[in-house]
Parts: C-alpha cells; structure tokens; sequence
C-alpha cells in the first residue's frame, strides 16, 4: 500500500523522502515517506535501532533532516504538537496541576485562565483528584496519565508518543490502551504511536509502518480497517489474530532479512 | 457455643478485632520505638559523660586552671566575660552571615552566568578553581595590605573560601536537567530565560542546598582564619581574636569560653542550612523522602 491511499483524510504532515544520518556514517533512517491525515493513529513498529525513535525526533523538531522534507499543512506552530515519552517525565519539583500548566505557562497564560483546562483533561485520564499531589505520591500508571494529560491539554495537531506504556506491567498497561482510545475517541487527535509491541500496534492504530534496522527504514505499511471504538471485543476477534500475525511476519522479515531459515 | 469456642485457638479469634499484630511485627515496633528515643538520649548521655570524665580527669590529676580548666571553669568564665565575647560573637556571625550572603549571590549568579554562556564558563572557571585551590592562610596576608578596610578584607577572605562550593554545585544542578524534560521544553519552544526558570534552577536546588549545606561551615572557617591572618585587636574583633589575646595572656579558661562559642556557632549555622534543605525539598526530593 502507498501514502497515496489515505488522502481521503485531509492531511496535516508530509514527511518526503527523508533521511537521517549521523556523523556522516550511521544511517538512522533512509528514504523515509509518510502522510499523516487528520485523525490518523499510525503506529511506528519495530526492533531497536530501526529508526522509529529518530523519526518521532524529526517529527517533533527536535533535529532537521539530513535530507528530504518534512511539510506541515498550514502554518507550524509550537502548539501543534504533544509529546509523550517512554518515562512519564514530570517535573518532580510541581504538583500534577502545575506539571499540566506547563505548556500553557511557556505560552505566557496565567494558571486561572486555563485551570478549567487543565482540570478537563486530568478529569479525561481519571486523575481529576490528584490535581494538587506530587509525581512521587502517584504509581507509573497515574505519571503516565499526567503525562497523556499534558500532552493534550493543548489540543494539539498531532500527538507524538515514544513507547509511552513499556515500562509497564501487562494491565496497567491494557487500562492504558484502552483509555488511550476513549481518549482519542472523544478528542479525534491524531496519533503517531512508537512501539516494539506487535498486539499494542494492532489493538491502538489504524496504520502500521513496520520498520528494519541498519539502515532504518520502512518495509511495510499495514492498514488496520477495524472501526473505533475499539475494546475487548477486538481484542479477541479472529480480524485481530490475522492482523497481528501479518503484521508479525513483516516484522520477521526485518529481523532476518534474507528470508531466515527458509532461504 | 461453649464447647467450640473452648476448642478454637486463640488466635483464630482475633480475626474479626481489628488490626493484628504477630509477635514478629510486635518486635520490630518496639525495636523503632526505642531506637527512636536512642537517637536523642545516646548523643546527650554519653556529650554529659564526656564533660564529667573531664572534670574528673582534672580533679584526679590536680592540673592547673591555666592548663586544662574545668568544664564549670569555662562556664563560669563564660558567664563573667559575656559582655566581651558577646561583642567578639557579633562581629564573627556579622562577617560569617555577610560572607555566606555574598557567597550565594555570587556563587549562583555566576552559575547562571555559565550555564547561559559556555565561553562566559571556559573564561572564568580557572580563576575559580585557583582562588578555591589556594590555601586563604597564604592570600589572606597580601588580601589585607591591599584592603584598607579590616572587615572587607575579612569578608573577602571568608567570601573566598564559601563562595566554591555553591558555584561549582549550582553549575553542576543547572546543567543535571533530565533530557526527556529539555527535549519537551525544545518542543515546545521555551526561550533561553523560560528553561532557566522553569526547569533548570528548580533541577539545581538540590545541588545549591548541598552546596549552601558547606559553605556555611566554611564562611565560619574562612572567617575565624582571616582574623588570625589580620591578627590586630580593638574594638571590632571576633571571637579568634579573644582566642589569639587570650593564649598570649594564658587565660585558658577564656579561650574555651570563646572556642565553645565558635563551636556552638558552627552547628547552629548547619543546623540552620540542612532546615532549610529540608524545608525546600520535603515534598519532591529523593533525600526528603520516608521509604515505607
């Protein structure tokens, strides 16, 4: 399947034919291409050192590209995206409330005038009581939950989250999941969504770019035509079982890529 | 009813009576308890059998006042000279708590200053190192026939001792900033001025506390130091001058009186910093945090 198959959305990012390299000799990713639509969920999926973790950087702008384009839709601003990392990176020193306000703070408004904001978001990941704790007195779980807060309190074009679930336990992490997709379900945010979890990609996203290392790179892009919402019920249907297995072997063909054994 | 509760071991019946403690859990309560009272009784019993065994090892061996003096000796000498040493005690703490003062400002502007400006750091943090790398006995001197004023030289040569430990512990906590937050603050397009404020003097208080924490005790060193390098008397002098004036007239029980006070200021000012650690990072610092 091409890009070209998801212009009924309309889009907001483009990335053309880009590649990263460092120091002039590692190619973290090459000829990367990517249309991300309005609404989109799109999971990056791979083993470590495929790049994904390079593109989501290069989405964010946190470096440019050695070579290609990346083109927002529109005017690019600060606002535009959201970002959740791996650890839920709360700054320790301020309450859930204040970790929250962050990204209204650096755009000069003042806490009263967002604190009905802010409080709507914390009420979305179920943390509406814990708006005055401190990080250290919440489990993972809830860290991460402020962390998804910050993240769209913004409302944000694009939401940019890098593994956000795995350095948690199975079932905090499927309450996650699951919350992820009410979320989205009642923002229509869009989504782009690193992992190395084969299940979380097919359960999450709408399409799966499965990515191989050394050079990084995309191999194949699979469409996930479940529609959301999306619950217990996906999760054990046979679509699901045949998804996941197609998508396992794509990532199969990026761990051996002479064929493995069979070759 | 009689017959089956009669059967039952004791302890099947404590279920439903509310908390339980086994003999275990017992043990390890009383063993808290006593080490809680332990930490305040211990250091006091055995600081008061100390001064007793002094006293009696003055008492025993019938040694001269003007050599080792007894502990009621120095009290007492305390007491008849207050009004002295209370000056000599105002004039240290004034240049001690003026030095720390000035320490901080210092300390902490010039970290800011190099944390904003890698060639402002690469410039300037040589001098540092070699002011905090020489002994202040050895510059004291050349200090006090530059300075006219007494007290600013004192000051200076307490300011030079305190000010290190600050600066180089608050350029260490500007620049300890966790990477995934920078990254965030990149995204979202914080200035130079937002980062500083927002995350990198927050991520720096542990570090200056830490810092602060030594420079209190060093501004007191620096101070009593310098005086003995300044060495003239009057009316304006510390308490290592009435040590200094006391030795040359051998009034040993004197210069106990003004050592103990020195001694006493010394752990007040660190009582004081670690209160203040304490107070500021009490409710996110992993070093204020109770592991349960």
């Amino acid at each position: 399947m091409s890009p070209s198959d998801y212009t009924h959305k309309p889009p907001i990012l483009q990335m053309r034919e880009v590649d990263k390299t460092f120091g002039g000799q590692v190619v973290a990713l090459r000829r990367m291409s990517l249309q991300v639509g309005q609404g989109d969920f799109i999971s990056l999926l791979g083993p470590s050192g495929c790049g994904k973790s390079t593109a989501l950087r290069l989405i964010a702008g946190l470096m440019p590209p050695t070579l290609g384009r990346i083109e927002w839709e529109g005017d690019h601003s600060a606002d535009d995206i959201g970002v959740v990392f791996q650890e839920p990176t709360l700054m320790p020193w301020a309450t859930v409330e204040k970790n929250v306000y962050l990204p209204f703070r650096l755009r000069g408004k003042s806490l009263a005038s967002v604190r009905d904001r802010i409080h709507e978001v914390l009420a979305l990941v179920g943390l509406e009581n814990f708006a005055q704790s401190y990080p250290r007195e919440l489990s993972g779980g809830m860290k991460m939950r402020v962390s998804i807060a910050r993240a769209i309190a913004t409302n944000p074009r694009l939401i940019l989250m890098d593994e956000p679930f795995a350095a948690l336990d199975e079932m905090t992490r499927q309450k996650l999941n699951d919350d992820l997709l009410s979320m989205k379900a009642s923002t229509g945010a869009t989504v782009i969504f690193v992992t190395h979890s084969v299940f979380e990609s097919v359960f999450l996203s709408d399409r799966i770019l499965v990515m191989a290392a050394r050079p990084g790179r995309v191999i194949a892009e699979i469409a996930v035509d479940e529609p959301y919402p999306r619950g217990l019920k996906w999760r054990t249907s046979p679509r699901y079982g045949e998804i996941a297995r197609q998508t396992s072997d794509a990532l199969n063909g990026a761990l051996h890529p002479a064929g493995g054994l069979v070759a | 009813m009689t017959i089956s509760s009669e059967g039952a071991p004791a302890t099947t019946q404590k279920h439903d009576s509310g908390p339980m403690f086994d003999a275990d859990e017992e043990r390890r309560a009383r063993r808290r308890r006593n080490e809680e009272i332990a930490k305040y009784v211990i250091p006091v019993v055995v600081m008061a059998l100390a001064i007793w065994l002094w006293d009696r090892l003055v008492v025993w061996n019938e040694i001269e006042p003007y050599i080792l003096p007894r502990p009621g000796l120095v009290l007492s000498t305390l007491i008849e000279d207050w009004a002295t040493l209370s000056t000599s005690l105002l004039v240290t703490l004034q240049i001690t708590g003026l030095a720390l003062l000035v320490a901080v400002v210092g300390g902490v502007g010039l970290a800011v200053l190099f944390s904003l400006s890698r060639f402002a750091e690469m410039s300037f943090s040589p001098f540092a190192v070699i002011l905090q790398v020489t002994p202040i006995v050895s510059i004291a001197p050349l200090i006090f026939i530059y300075v006219e004023s007494r007290l600013v030289g004192l000051l200076l040569c307490a300011w030079i001792v305190a000010f290190f430990p600050i600066l180089a512990n608050t350029t260490l906590g500007l620049k300890s900033a966790n990477h995934n937050l920078q990254d965030l603050f990149s995204i979202y397009r914080a200035n130079r001025w937002q980062r500083l404020i927002h995350l990198q003097l927050p991520s720096a208080l542990p570090y200056f506390l830490g810092g602060l924490k030594i420079a209190g005790g060093l501004a007191l060193i620096g101070a009593v130091v310098a005086e003995y390098v300044a060495g003239t008397g009057g009316v304006g002098s510390g308490l290592a001058f009435r040590i200094l004036e006391a030795g040359y007239r051998l009034q040993i029980p004197r210069m106990f009186a003004a050592l103990f006070l020195i001694a006493l200021t010394g752990v007040v000012i660190y009582a004081t910093t670690s209160l203040i650690a304490h107070l500021a990072l009490r409710k996110w610092h992993e070093s204020a945090l109770k592991r349960e």
